[in-house]
């Protein structure tokens, strides 16, 4: 019950953050991501604003075995600098850059946003729902290339 | 508010908040243990910003109304952050305050996937 709640509620602070930081904005989103064009900076204060009070909390975090809630922490993270980073992360800020969402405000936005936040994010999980069979013909190919 | 968030979710669910690892864990089943956890996230996620749009009106979001670009960029968004395992919150917000090398690195190309986006879309094409 508890866990539920704490988790809509971090769901909830997440969706208000956005909404007032100007991440639903997509005309905002691609003014920032025009960083060869007419940049427009504002919103790396957002980024800035949400990635320093976390510094502390990773802190925090490390030194515990258990979550607040008794759930596990999480487990050591992948390091390596692989093509799949690289490649999925072109291809993702490509798509944030046509549309101006990505995944945490398309979400956000979908209650108020009209119909084209519905048909992009029906796109986007489509995508999510396709990965899984890419990936595998990804490593398909690197074992004939290696071969 | 974006940090708070993401300092509950870890602190209390110890998860690591990515907005495209809830969601896609529940597309492909990955993330079928704790689905109920994701669905409660979403909710909120979803539920908080119409109260607030609801109360005092709706954030203009400017979306473009060109359906073959929005699928385009749908589809791209949803590969790519899966295929990278992560997007804006949990390879940006979550990975750099670690400092972590694969946060910055996603972070980075993301970025320049974005900017590369625009000079196509925006200067040459005129599309965006």
């Amino acid at each position: 019950m508890l866990r539920a709640l704490l988790a809509m509620a971090a769901g909830g602070l997440f969706g208000a953050g956005l909404l007032v930081s100007g991440m639903v904005d997509t005309q905002k989103v691609q003014g920032w991501l025009d960083v060869f064009g007419a940049w427009d900076p504002t919103l790396a204060f957002v980024m800035a604003g949400a990635v320093l009070p976390m510094i502390p909390v990773w802190r925090l975090a490390r030194r515990r075995q258990r979550s607040l809630l008794e759930l596990p922490m999480p487990e050591p993270f992948p390091t390596l600098v692989d093509r799949n980073l690289v490649l999925g992360s072109l291809l993702f800020g490509a798509g944030w850059g046509i549309a101006g969402f990505c995944p945490g405000p398309s979400l956000a936005a979908i209650s108020f946003g009209g119909w084209q936040v519905w048909v992009f994010v029906a796109a986007m999980l489509a995508g999510m729902a396709l990965t899984p069979r890419l990936r595998g013909r990804l490593d398909q190919l690197d074992e004939t290339a290696t071969a | 508010m974006i940090g708070a968030a993401a300092a509950l979710y870890l602190l209390a669910h110890g998860r690591v908040l990515g907005a495209s690892g809830i969601i896609g864990g529940l597309v492909d089943g990955s993330g079928r243990g704790n689905a109920s956890e994701r669905l409660w996230f979403l909710a909120g996620l979803i539920l908080v910003p119409a109260l607030l749009s609801w109360a005092f009106g709706p954030v203009a979001t400017h979306a473009s109304s060109n359906v073959a670009l929005l699928v385009l960029a749908g589809l791209l968004v949803g590969v790519g952050t899966r295929l990278a395992n992560g997007c804006t919150s949990g390879h940006g917000v979550c990975g750099m305050s670690r400092f972590s090398l694969r946060g910055f690195v996603a972070t980075a190309f993301y970025i320049l996937g974005g900017g590369l986006a625009l000079v196509l879309g925006r200067h040459i094409l005129g599309v965006l």
